[in-house]
This record gives C-alpha cells, sequence and structure tokens, in this order.
C-alpha cells in the first residue's frame, strides 16, 4: 500500500514538474523555421572575387541581407527599425556594404562576410529631400570616398570609417536636387536639379574639397515633372508636367543647352501621359505610357529616336558596365508561359548579347524587377546572370536559360492565416511507400533505447537524429489521428495564398488570386482576411474544404469588395466576385447549410448587412436565426463603440434580399479629450470551455462569467499614445473597459494612472491579460482581470442541486444583466510585446498558458497561473494545494520556456494557435519576417507517450518478466517435487 | 557629423559621458554592450554573435546595432525618459532607463529596471546567460529506478524478498492457522495457476 502510494505521489509530483522544455537534440523534431527578406528593393552582385559569390539586397520591409549566389540562402540578414526604411545600397572596397536609410540620414558599413556593423554616421542637414548613394572611385587623403547627397546635403564620407570629409549645402528652399553625377576619372561632381520646378540648375563642385566651381541654370517655359533620366554622364531627359514634351538637356562643360521633343512627334499615334522608366544607360532611356513602353535613343546634340516600342509588360534593368566603355542592360518580356531575358549592349540596340527563353510559373505573376551581373565564361565570351522580383515577392536567379533557384519571399509579408484540415486516408490506399518490416523498425528502437542509455556511439546518434528528422509520418498529406498535420493557410500582401503542410512547412501549393490582381474594375486591390468557408466533416464528406478571401478595391474602407473562394486542397480559385458594396466588418456567423458552408455576414460602410452565400437555403436558415444576430463597430478616431441588430431587409432601389438594414441598439462615447481606444480584444470564435465552475480550496466553487460577446477596450490619454519617454506620468493613464457587445453594458472599468500603451491584450475563457508600459516605475506590466458570475454563485448547496432547486439549467443571456465580480492583479514583466496569444486545446481541459512574442523576436511559454489574481504573497495550505503560487513583483522568464528555443521570429508580427485533436497539445504558428511552427503542450503530452518513450524498454522488460515467471515456475515444481520425496 | 561621433567616442572612453547634444533638434546616447567572455559558452552551439545584438530604443522606435568594439549609439533623441533594450540570444539582459536631460546635457542618468540599480556608465552587461535547452541527463541507474518500469520491478523485487520475510517473523502457530484456512478457502497457489500446475 506504502508501495502504491508512493508510486502515485510520484506520478504526481512529476505531472507537476514546470519544465516544458525541449532537449537540444529535439530541434527540428516537432518544430520548423523558415527565414526570408521579403521584397527585394535594389540588389547589388559581388562576384569579382574568388571566393563565395554573394548578392546584397535591400527590400521593402528594412532588410539588408547577402545572399549565397549559388543556392540562394542567406548569409547574413538585419532587420533595420520600421521607420529606418533602406534608401540605397552599395559595395565599397570589395568588403563594405554601405546602407543609407532613414530618409538619408543613416550611412552604415556593415563587413561583407559576416555582417558585423563596422562604423556608422549620421548624416543630417538643413531640409528635406531626395537620398541618393554613389560609391566612386575618388580618393582624398588615401581615403576612398562615398559621395552621399542627403537632406539638402551633399557629404563627402570617407569608406573607412565614416567620417565626413567635406560637406555642402544646398539650402534654395525650393531646390529638387534629382541626380548627382560624378563622371568616372573626373575630379568634380554635377548636382542637378529642378528649382521651382521650372529652371533647371546646374552645380559643378570640386570632388576634393566641396568647393563649388560653376553654377548655371536655365529657365523653361514649361514645368518639370517627376525623375530625370540620366542618358550621359553629361546629358539628362526630363518630362515636363504634360508628360507630352521631353528635355533633353546637356551641360558639356558646365554649358546648359537643351532640346524640346513632343512626344507625339516620336509616336504616331497619341500616348496618352508618359512617364520615364528610371534606368541609367548610357544613350537610351524608356518612357511607359498606358499601353506601351518605348526605348528611345539620344542621337548626338538632343535628337530622339525611337528604338522599339513594347506592348508587352517590360522590365528593365540599370546599366551595367562589362567592359572597358561597354555597357549591358537586360530586358524581361512576358509572352504567355515564358518570358524572355534579353540582355543588349546600351551603344547598339539590334545586337543582342543573351536572348533566353524561360519557362515561368503563372503563379508567380509579372517580373517587377531585373538585376544583372556578368561573368566571364570559359571561353572569354560574357556570361550574364540576371536576379528577378516577380509580382509576389519572390527572388529568382535565371542562368543559361534556367532559373537556378528561386525564394519565396512573399511568405515574408502574411496577413492572415487559417488552416485546413487534410483528406482522410483512404482505406486500402497506403501512402507511405515504404513501410518499415518489423526488423527495421526493432532496430530503430534499439538505437533509440542506446540512446537514452547514453550508450551510443557518434555514429549511433547521427543515425538516429537522421532516422527522427526524416520520419515520412509528419510530411504525408492526409489527415492523422493526432491533428497534428493540416495546412496553413496564408494570405500574402502579394495577393498571394500559400498552403504550408504542418509537418515540414513545404508549400504544397500557392495561388496568385485572379481576384486581388490590378484590373480595370479594381485598381489597386488588398487582401484583407481569410475564413473559413467550408469545413466538410458530416454531411458533404466528398467534398473539399474551402477558405474565403476577403479583399477590397483600395486602401479606404468605403472601397468596393473581393470576394473569392479557393479549394483548400488543390489551391484552384472555383469562385470569385467583385462586390457591388464595400467590405466594413466580416462576421462568421454560427450556421452552416447543407453542404457545410458556413454562413458569413458582410457589413459594408453603410452599416447594411449582407449575406454570403447567396442562396435561399442560406436565407432560410438566417431568417430563423434572424433575431438573435448582434454585432458592434469600434470607431478608433472618435472613439465611438456601437452596437447593432438587424432590422428589415434593404430598402434600396433595387430588390436585393440578401441585404438587410441595421439599427443601432447602443453606443458608448468615450471622452475625445481624455481617452483615445488603442486596442480591442475579443475571444476567440473557436474556443472550448470545459467547465464553467473553478474549485477553489475549501471545496467552494466561482462560476466563470463566460460570454462570446465580450469585448476588451484599452484607451489612453490622447496626450500618452505617442512613444515612451514622450509624456510624465501626471499626464497619462490607461483605462481599461470590460464590455457586453450585445447590451453595450460596461461589465467593468478599470484605470491605471500613469501608464501608458502599446496595449496587448489577449482574452480567454473569462480573464484577459494585457501588457502596457508603467510610467512611474518605468517598466512594463502585464494585468489580469478575471471576471467572475456572482448570480450562480449560491449554487455551492449540494442539496439544492440534488432537489434541482438550482438556476444552472437557465440559459445564458446578455440581457439577464448577470451579477459579476471582478478580480484584478498586476506585475511587472520584463520586456516589450510585439504580439500575445494564448494556448488552445480542442475540449479546453488542458490549463492554459500565455504565448508571448518578445521585442527580442522569440516566443515565450508563461503558465496563466503566473497571472492569477487570487495569487497572495503568503497563500494557505489550501491555495497552496490548488497550486496557487506565492506572490511576486515581476513575473519569471524561464530560459527553457522560449517555445522558439535558440531561433528568432524575425519581424514578429502575429502568433496563432490552433488546436489539435489530442487534447494536451496546441499547435503554434508564428509569423513576421520568419515563419516558425510547433507543437506545444502546456500540461506536457499527459494523453499520449512522447516521441521518446522506448517500446525496445518496454519489450525487454515484458519479455524479462515472462522469462522470470517460467523461471520460478519451474524453480517452483522442482522444490515441490523435492518437498514430496521428503 | 561624423568628426563630432568621433570626438563623442573618443570622450566616451576617457570619461563616463555617455549623453551628449548633438546637432539639431535632439541629443545623442553613447553606450556600449559589453559581453564577457566565458559566459554562454557552455556547450551548445551558440553564443550569439556580436553582429545579430540589437540594440532597441523604447519597444522598437529605433533599432541599431554594435560596432565591432560594442558600442552604439542613438542620434537625435528628445529630451525625456527612455528605455533601451538588448536583444541578444543566448543572454538576458535589463532593460535600461534612461535620462536625457535638457537642462544639464552630459549628465548621466541610467539604471537598469529589473533591480533598480544605477549605472554611472552606460554599459550595458547581461545580468545572466540563457540556456534554451534542457540537458541531458547522463545514463544513472537512478534515473532507471524512477522510471515507471523500474518501479514495477522494485515493487516486485520487494513482494519476492520482503514479504518471506514478514511470513518468517509470524508466530508459528498463527501461521499454521493460516494456512490451513488458506487451504480450506482453496486459494489457488501460483503453481496451479500456471498450465499444468492443476496436477496436485
Amino acid at each position: 500500500m506504502a508501495i502504491m502510494s508512493f508510486i502515485f505521489v510520484f506520478f504526481f509530483l512529476s505531472s507537476l514538474q514546470p519544465i516544458l522544455s525541449l532537449y537540444e537534440d529535439q530541434v527540428g523534431l516537432m518544430d520548423w523555421h523558415q527565414q526570408y527578406i521579403g521584397k527585394v528593393k535594389q540588389a547589388v552582385f559581388h562576384t569579382h572575387k574568388t571566393g563565395r559569390k554573394r548578392v546584397v539586397a535591400s527590400t521593402e520591409q528594412n532588410i539588408i541581407a547577402t545572399l549565397d549566389l549559388r543556392r540562394g540562402e542567406i548569409f547574413w540578414r538585419h532587420v533595420l527599425g520600421p521607420n529606418d526604411v533602406v534608401d540605397g545600397i552599395d559595395i565599397a572596397l570589395g568588403k563594405y556594404v554601405i546602407t543609407l536609410s532613414s530618409g538619408g540620414s543613416i550611412l552604415r558599413a556593415w563587413n561583407l562576410p559576416d555582417g558585423q556593423m563596422v562604423w556608422e554616421s549620421s548624416l543630417h542637414g538643413p531640409k528635406h529631400s531626395k537620398s541618393l548613394l554613389i560609391t566612386t572611385n575618388l580618393i582624398i587623403e588615401k581615403d576612398n570616398v562615398l559621395i552621399v547627397f542627403s537632406n539638402g546635403r551633399l557629404n563627402a564620407v570617407s569608406c573607412i570609417d565614416g567620417e565626413v570629409l567635406w560637406k555642402r549645402d544646398f539650402e534654395e528652399e525650393s531646390l529638387e536636387v534629382q541626380q548627382v553625377i560624378q563622371p568616372a576619372g573626373s575630379g568634380f561632381i554635377y548636382v542637378v536639379g529642378f528649382a521651382a520646378s521650372s529652371q533647371f540648375e546646374m552645380y559643378k563642385i570640386n570632388a576634393k574639397n566641396g568647393e563649388l566651381l560653376k553654377h548655371e541654370s536655365t529657365v523653361f517655359s514649361g514645368r518639370f515633372s517627376g525623375e530625370v533620366s540620366l542618358v550621359s554622364s553629361e546629358t539628362v531627359v526630363a518630362l515636363d508636367s504634360t508628360g507630352s514634351i521631353l528635355l533633353t538637356i546637356s551641360f558639356h562643360n558646365g554649358k546648359i543647352s537643351s532640346q524640346q521633343t513632343p512626344v507625339s512627334n516620336l509616336l504616331e499615334d497619341s500616348p496618352g501621359l508618359a512617364v520615364i522608366i528610371h534606368s541609367s544607360i548610357t544613350g537610351i532611356f524608356a518612357i511607359k505610357t498606358d499601353a506601351a513602353t518605348i526605348f528611345i535613343r539620344v542621337i548626338g546634340e538632343g535628337k530622339l529616336e525611337v528604338v522599339e516600342k513594347t506592348n508587352h509588360e517590360t522590365v528593365v534593368s540599370d546599366a551595367l558596365s562589362i567592359s572597358e566603355g561597354q555597357q549591358a542592360f537586360a530586358l524581361v518580356q512576358h509572352a504567355g508561359s515564358n518570358i524572355h531575358l534579353t540582355v543588349k549592349p546600351a551603344h547598339n540596340w539590334d545586337s543582342n548579347l543573351l536572348k533566353e527563353r524561360i519557362k515561368m510559373d503563372q503563379q508567380r505573376g509579372f517580373v517587377h524587377k531585373v538585376f544583372i551581373n556578368n561573368y566571364i565564361r570559359t571561353d572569354r565570351s560574357h556570361g550574364f546572370r540576371a536576379l528577378i522580383v516577380m509580382e509576389d515577392h519572390s527572388l529568382l536567379l535565371l542562368q543559361q536559360g534556367a532559373i537556378v533557384w528561386s525564394r519565396e519571399d512573399g511568405l515574408a509579408s502574411i496577413i492572415d492565416v487559417t488552416t485546413s484540415e487534410l483528406p482522410v486516408e483512404k482505406a486500402g490506399v497506403s501512402v507511405a511507400k515504404v513501410e518499415l518490416n518489423l526488423f527495421e523498425w526493432l532496430k530503430g528502437h534499439v538505437l533509440k533505447l542506446k540512446g537514452t542509455l547514453m550508450l551510443a556511439t557518434p555514429e549511433d546518434i547521427a543515425a538516429i537524429q537522421y532516422m527522427r528528422l526524416k520520419s515520412s509520418e509528419k510530411s504525408k498529406m492526409t489527415r492523422d489521428h493526432n491533428g497534428f498535420r493540416k495546412l496553413l493557410i496564408a494570405l500574402t500582401r502579394a495577393g498571394k495564398l500559400f498552403a504550408l503542410h504542418t509537418g515540414d512547412g513545404r508549400i504544397v501549393w500557392s495561388n496568385l488570386l485572379q481576384s486581388l490582381h490590378k484590373s480595370e474594375s479594381c485598381r489597386q486591390p488588398i487582401g484583407l482576411n481569410l475564413y473559413q468557408w467550408q469545413v466538410p466533416h458530416h454531411h458533404a464528406l466528398d467534398e473539399n474544404p474551402s477558405v474565403l478571401v476577403v479583399g477590397r478595391c483600395g486602401p479606404s474602407s468605403d472601397a468596393l469588395g473581393v470576394l473569392s473562394l479557393v479549394d483548400s486542397y488543390t489551391g484552384k480559385e472555383f469562385s470569385s466576385l467583385c462586390l457591388v458594396h464595400s467590405v466594413a466588418q466580416v462576421i462568421p456567423l454560427p450556421y452552416t447549410d447543407s453542404t457545410e458552408q458556413r454562413l458569413h455576414l458582410l457589413i459594408d460602410a453603410d452599416k447594411h448587412a449582407h449575406l454570403y452565400p447567396k442562396t435561399p437555403e442560406a436565407i432560410d436558415i438566417f431568417q430563423s436565426e434572424f433575431s438573435n444576430v448582434y454585432w458592434y463597430s469600434v470607431d478608433d478616431d472618435n472613439g465611438i463603440i456601437k452596437g447593432y441588430a438587424l432590422k428589415t431587409k434593404c430598402s434600396g432601389i433595387v430588390a436585393d434580399e440578401f441585404c438587410f438594414d441595421s439599427r443601432e441598439l447602443w453606443s458608448i462615447v468615450l471622452p475625445s479629450e481624455s481617452e483615445k481606444i488603442i486596442t480591442t480584444a475579443t475571444r476567440k470564435l473557436n474556443e472550448a470551455v470545459h467547465t464553467q465552475a473553478k474549485l477553489i480550496a475549501d471545496q467552494e466553487v466561482m462560476y466563470k462569467y463566460i460570454s462570446s460577446n465580450l469585448l476588451f477596450v484599452a484607451t489612453v490619454a490622447p496626450k500618452a499614445s505617442g512613444e515612451i519617454g514622450s509624456v510624465t506620468p501626471e499626464e497619462s493613464w490607461l483605462v481599461v473597459y470590460l464590455i457586453d457587445t450585445v447590451t453595450g453594458r460596461v461589465l467593468h472599468r478599470m484605470t491605471h494612472h500613469g501608464s501608458q500603451g502599446p496595449v496587448q491584450a489577449v482574452l480567454s475563457e473569462n480573464w484577459v491579460v494585457y501588457h502596457y508600459f508603467n510610467l512611474r516605475a518605468h517598466r512594463y506590466e502585464m494585468s489580469v482581470i478575471e471576471i467572475y458570475d456572482q448570480s450562480r454563485a449560491d449554487n455551492k448547496d449540494v442539496w439544492k442541486l440534488v432537489v434541482g432547486n438550482h438556476n444552472l439549467t437557465s440559459p445564458v443571456s446578455s440581457y439577464s444583466r448577470a451579477e459579476v465580480i471582478t478580480k484584478s492583479q498586476s506585475y511587472f514583466f520584463t520586456h516589450s510585446l510585439k504580439a500575445i496569444a494564448v494556448t488552445l486545446t480542442v475540449k479546453g481541459i488542458t490549463s492554459k498558458q500565455l504565448l508571448i512574442g518578445t521585442i527580442g523576436d522569440q516566443v515565450l511559454a508563461l503558465d496563466k497561473r503566473f497571472l492569477d489574481p487570487r495569487r497572495s504573497v503568503n497563500p494557505t495550505q489550501a491555495e497552496r494545494e490548488e497550486g496557487i503560487i506565492p506572490l511576486t513583483d515581476s513575473l519569471p522568464i524561464i530560459p527553457q520556456s522560449y517555445i522558439t528555443h535558440s531561433l528568432r521570429v524575425e519581424g514578429l508580427q502575429s502568433i496563432i494557435t490552433v488546436a489539435a485533436k489530442l487534447e494536451s497539445t496546441t499547435l503554434v504558428f508564428a509569423h513576421g519576417l520568419d515563419l516558425f511552427f510547433t507543437h506545444y503542450a502546456p500540461s506536457r503530452t499527459y494523453d499520449s507517450l512522447t516521441e521518446d518513450f522506448s517500446y525496445a524498454l518496454l519489450l525487454i522488460t515484458i519479455v524479462a518478466l515472462v522469462a522470470a515467471i517460467f523461471v520460478t515456475w519451474i524453480l517452483s515444481q522442482r522444490k515441490e517435487l523435492q518437498d514430496r520425496w521428503r | 557629423m561624423a568628426p563630432i561621433a568621433r570626438l563623442l567616442l573618443l570622450a566616451l572612453l576617457s570619461t563616463a559621458l555617455t549623453i551628449s547634444s548633438g546637432s539639431g533638434d535632439g541629443y545623442t546616447i553613447n553606450g556600449r554592450v559589453k559581453i564577457p567572455q566565458g559566459l554562454g559558452t557552455k556547450g551548445f552551439a551558440l553564443p550569439g554573435k556580436t553582429s545579430n545584438v540589437k540594440v532597441i530604443l523604447n519597444g522598437g522606435q529605433i533599432v541599431t546595432y554594435l560596432r565591432p568594439d560594442g558600442y552604439f549609439s542613438f542620434q537625435n533623441i528628445p529630451a525625456g525618459t527612455h528605455l533601451i533594450e538588448v536583444a541578444a540570444i543566448g543572454y538576458f539582459f535589463s532593460p535600461v532607463r534612461v535620462d536625457v536631460s535638457a537642462r544639464n546635457p552630459g549628465k548621466v542618468q541610467a539604471a537598469l529596471t529589473e533591480n533598480r540599480r544605477g549605472l554611472s556608465e552606460l554599459v550595458l552587461e547581461p545580468l545572466r546567460d540563457e540556456q534554451y535547452y534542457e540537458i541531458r541527463e547522463p545514463f544513472s541507474i537512478m534515473s532507471v529506478v524512477k522510471s515507471p518500469m523500474g518501479l514495477m520491478v522494485g515493487f516486485m523485487l520487494v513482494v519476492v524478498f520482503l514479504m518471506p520475510k514478514l511470513v518468517e517473523n509470524m508466530d508459528p502457530e498463527e501461521m499454521r492457522r493460516a494456512q490451513e484456512e488458506m487451504r480450506n478457502q482453496g486459494v489457488p497457489s501460483l503453481a496451479s495457476l500456471l498450465p499444468g500446475g492443476g496436477r496436485n
């Protein structure tokens, strides 16, 4: 008996151990991590030296990265701050990557091989202006010089240490500098620009000391617009503001001479408004009109000649000098499912250095950018490689007519994620091609046993690791028993939908949505959200699940909406429609029709509700639930929260039986001079709550107030809505509300004086946890509010329950005005937060943990028990038994509970939790620039054997036991025999 | 600007000056991150390279990186109270509260927020290193004994060796009575349960 109780105690203790972390050799078993850089803005090749060939890229996500030119892997990568937009990059001295960022005010040099920052200098100037970075071969006092024009100031900066050697201001108010030119081999710099948009200004500056050598200007009759194109070191081409006259301006030897050519002279048909495409090819420039891209050559003294007019989408690269005085550039054109890559020398349009046709996946869209680089082939001719950026933000390297590598960098900007189940494994169809035989299986387990007993040799360990990581089980394309295998469907900013397998993170399919593609009717389409449209599990098992993609034609909230339905298994877009109304809010309703299509209510900017799918069946279902539909809207700018219900069918001119008018039920107007809404949070729709009752010490019961209509709102003083450090504690406060969104009743209101945002909040079951900054203590804080239903609290009498004299079966309604009590507590937390989420399990039995995305781009798991308002400094014995942790002023950070272990999810944006079928486990997907996925068991995997469970040890034990039984049996028989002889 | 920065750097090296009024509208915060050698090199393949250490002002407003010597600087900072965080894989840094005073520029006011320790100069050192993985315990007899299978075996051993001892210590009279009772009730012995054991 004592032993039995000992065993129980032991199990009890082992289950209470807070350690949930993993061993180093378990990395990659449950988790995967993918790194991206985003849409490339500028790329510079580094291929001159022997050794590893690289390409340096800056992206729209403010990243500087160097990639391996052979395979496209990241060597190093730096994510700059959100306001630190990269203006230009280049390579200097063959070993430094130079970046100009933050509107031209920060110049940094990074060591090319390892990415270590070498120097940083800050450049200021008199006014805001274009930022230009030029590397030169100039040498001043043995220093190689960079020429930087930014903030209205021209700087010469030393490459070695970032010191500014000289500077010159261009302070004229109206001057807009367009180009800074340093003709190779000369000792001067041209600065050209427009003043008062009709005057051309040219400054010639001594490159050695910044002295002004010459200043010339000419007035033109028209006005300039947009960019200028540099066609030689002393000639620029500009367009006037009407887009119809081309100006060729040359400033040879400091003398400005110009020539005007109407665009209509060059082209027979009127081209409409033209714009100059940015390029820097000697002698040739390109203009783009609505219909075509036109390449124009400059011959001699300002004479222009059209060399080619292409109607396809054409992209042109910058010039690349391939040999002494020779330049080449690349053109990429689309032709059906192929792209044509042409490399031409700048001086001769008609000849081609290279012409290749490459088959391109239609799902990548058009080419947006092309960068070229050359190499010398073995026969001493020039070979070219081209790096192209596609419409879906992917990056591809083309060489010798083939795609060498491609990177799906669109995944760096995920907007929304949903999941989909995989197909059910059909009977008789074995998906795994090679089933392991018994011997192999046993061998594997013996190896594992050796591993656990620490008897394995290094080769054995390598074999074990390989076996575990390669397990075909986790990347099968069928549903599994534990619900670990799913498809993660992600919508990216480029309008592309990706399906990722949770097992290994591979892309199962991808689709550049046609409905989110630029068109006549929809000029600026943007994707908004993803919803599960159809999840067949009962009636329509033979149908594939599908997702609903909601988009909008333009950035404003009253732009027309776009809907698209995509099959989750194949990625085919089987239906798409452009709506005649806007989409302000999408409400997935808890009703499905006979084919398991979920009903969705789309609220437009005029507060009309539109029901989808538009079928008679849907309207029948909806009619019966008509009076139970409520929703709310939050107007951040005016501080108004309103609740709505449906009224009648729309009374528009066109009869639309799927459109409904709404009526306003309630509104909460916050005083705009003292409160500004910064964050709202609601419960997840699919969250399961196991029990409403919470047993506390002394056999007392507390009833959680569980309502799916709970809204958490945080407001701050308008003054304190800025950055930390901008206000004093006296003039800042944070007010939090808990609001019932059906009745508009404020269930709880609390003020934190001397605190400010940003606020990150998560609401689950009956509690909300939020994170904010406490200015008085100058630390971050996390608070928890738990809300309990007091009207059910008198149900703890057992006799009442037995007799049936209780109100537990009375329906939960927002209108019943339940008496609620709230408990709250605050704790210090060390880090800033980027995201916060809570674990989600299928039945809600497993205890919850918070998943905290810290400023260091890691995800920390924190037990909810640390955020329990009933914590006290000295908990009683009963409370201790209940699992209440003694109160501490700050929340602990246990390094082993970082679920991202030693990885970073750079640019972390959000953490998504999905329940697996196994109650103990939740699937966690964190995305930002990087993607990270793992399984996480908040209370360990109590309902299944862990992966490192040793079957071999079990087998051996059983065999040993059976053998022992037989031996003892034989022994006992022998003994009995002897006894009888006696 | 750069010569000024260089001067600042020199000043920083010689004295403990951390904040100075830069040109333009703001101030400059200069500091240094120092990662002691020997910390964080306990076997696992981490020690965060200094090239990946980020220094973050006010929860992400400005992000900067370290120079090879560990120095960093934030330019154009308005007067007020700021928070500097260091993000380095493998190390735990306390956020630092830095007061930039408009009245007397150059005055150092920095304190670790975790333990409220004031800093005389802005040199940030990790409070501790972070071990993200559990260390596998080397094979020990105790771990086997503690495992469920070990407990099973242990229990069996106890039954086999201790029970007879208990039986021996009993009074022979009582023992005989108990045996008789057993025989009368016909409690099957182990031998009778096994195949072929029913002969007697």
